[in-house]
């Protein structure tokens, strides 16, 4: 039987803090993630770093569902995490959203 | 400009990714490491790097059509002289345009639509004479480690500068030699040992699917010739890398011949020329390397307007081709005699670059 793991919810940012199709970054100690909100004004977040080359996604692009990075153009959709092809190969983590009194808070094991 | 002479304590560098220059980046953190940005507000820059089909459909079209055109003229006039011009014209947008084609679509930045970009992107590579897959690795290693002696494999004019291998590039040939050598390994299923530094395991099959269908298109085009007695498919397909290749070293060497290595600047490592409109629907705006380095994710497009918003943090661009080259080709000469000097761009007076300390940390100066 698989164990639950609990779920500890820290407040990212104002939910209006993001544009709508846009994404910023949360440092939280020494982790570091991209909390994205969607053209149809929903709240996701991921690990902060592309998994190529550890850039910072936050500087990236985000189109539709898709985050790009500002360095290499690599591709995932940031609502699942699947990376998109060359030159990213490994999906991104991601992690529970929910937005509670304006703000933006996520989900960390 | 100004030049830096560094010639009396000058070592020969090894511009191979598998030699001791690539450790020494690694220990002086010039690989992977963090570059220069020009100030630029979030608001303006999502403006800029917005991704759009329209201006690339219409510059495809326009592309597509001119070569239909210059072809078809230059088969109804197979035969005579009054062919030499629409050759020239579709030798010039088959074998030099599409290297400003692949570049953009392999950034997947020309069109918003990505198999868009992708199926120019696949188009274009076969017309420059480049592997699709180990292209698109080859140059996300080199906008990572930009002119970084022992991990850009694109450093374009290693010093000192191979002056015969530049000459005959402008007929493409020792391209063509290159790739017909990474041909033939890759059909048998092997990468040279530089290639797997940055081709990871999971992409290597992709490389030798490519390669042994690009190896059978050129075998079907020379078949095609030899049984209709003439060199005239091979004129349209293949050939034109050659006889049209020749604005791709124009275009290629002003991009960062002659300038620094090893700095974690792009302003000093790389070009900014004013180009006339002809040159930038070839080039597609890669005139603005400073630019496109700095900012890779700005689609050609709006590159005009990325240089107008960061212009004053950096060099003064060049007015023309004739002024970059009037400062490239002395510099490569004299690179010949001393490989250790190279141009240093002036960078505006209330700015100063990133540079490499000497105990190998990455300081601003």
């Amino acid at each position: 039987m698989p164990t639950a793991i609990a779920t500890r919810w820290i407040e990212a940012c104002a939910a209006d803090e993001i544009d709508e199709e846009d994404v910023i970054r949360f440092d939280e100690g020494d982790r570091t993630f991209a909390i994205y909100r969607s053209p149809d004004d929903t709240y996701f977040a991921t690990d902060g770093l592309c998994t190529h080359e550890k850039v910072h996604l936050a500087d990236g692009l985000v189109m539709d569902n898709i985050i790009e990075c500002p360095k290499h153009n690599g591709r995932f959709d940031y609502t699942t995490g699947k990376a998109k092809g060359a030159p990213v190969c490994v999906d991104l983590k991601t992690y529970p959203v929910r937005v509670e009194g304006g703000k933006v808070l996520i989900g960390l094991d | 400009m100004t030049a830096q002479d560094f010639s009396a304590d000058y070592q020969k560098r090894d511009y191979s990714l598998v030699g001791f220059e690539t450790q020494r980046a690694i220990e002086r953190g010039l690989a992977t490491a963090q570059w220069y940005q020009c100030p630029i507000g979030r608001k303006e820059l999502k403006e800029l790097m917005r991704r759009s089909d329209g201006p690339a459909l219409r510059d495809a079209a326009i592309w597509f059509g001119a070569l239909a055109l210059s072809g078809l003229g230059g088969w109804y006039f197979w035969g005579t002289w009054a062919c030499v011009p629409f050759f020239l014209v579709y030798g010039v947008l088959y074998g030099s345009a599409s290297d400003s084609r692949w570049h953009e679509c392999g950034h997947r930045t020309a069109f918003k639509t990505t198999w868009m970009n992708d199926v120019v992107y696949a188009i274009a590579c076969f017309m420059i004479l480049r592997e699709p897959t180990v292209w698109r690795w080859s140059h996300t290693r080199h906008h990572t480690d930009t002119i970084i002696v022992g991990r850009d494999p694109e450093i374009a004019v290693p010093r000192p500068p191979d002056i015969l291998g530049l000459v005959l590039n402008i007929f493409a040939l020792k391209s063509a030699w290159s790739l017909a050598k990474k041909l033939a390994l890759h059909v048998q299923g092997k990468l040279d040992p530089e290639e797997a530094t940055f081709i990871p395991e999971m992409e290597r099959p992709k490389v030798f699917r490519e390669a042994r269908i690009m190896t059978a298109i050129f075998l079907g085009v020379a078949l095609w010739c030899v049984a209709i007695g003439s060199i005239l498919p091979a004129m349209f397909i293949g050939l034109p890398s050659i006889y049209g290749g020749f604005m791709t070293i124009f275009f290629g060497l002003t991009q960062h011949a002659g300038l620094d290595e090893d700095v974690l600047d792009h302003r000093l490592n790389s070009r900014t020329i004013y180009m006339n409109p002809v040159f930038r629907f070839l080039y597609l705006n890669m005139n603005y390397h400073v630019e496109h380095h700095m900012f890779p994710m700005v689609p050609y497009h709006a590159l005009p307007r990325l240089h107008a918003a960061i212009k004053d943090d950096c060099p003064t661009p060049y007015a023309s081709c004739w002024d970059a080259y009037k400062e490239i080709i002395p510099a490569l000469l004299r690179q010949r005699r001393e490989p250790g000097w190279y141009v240093k761009r002036q960078l505006p007076s209330h700015v100063a670059p990133l540079d490499v300390g000497a105990a190998g940390t990455v300081a601003a100066e």
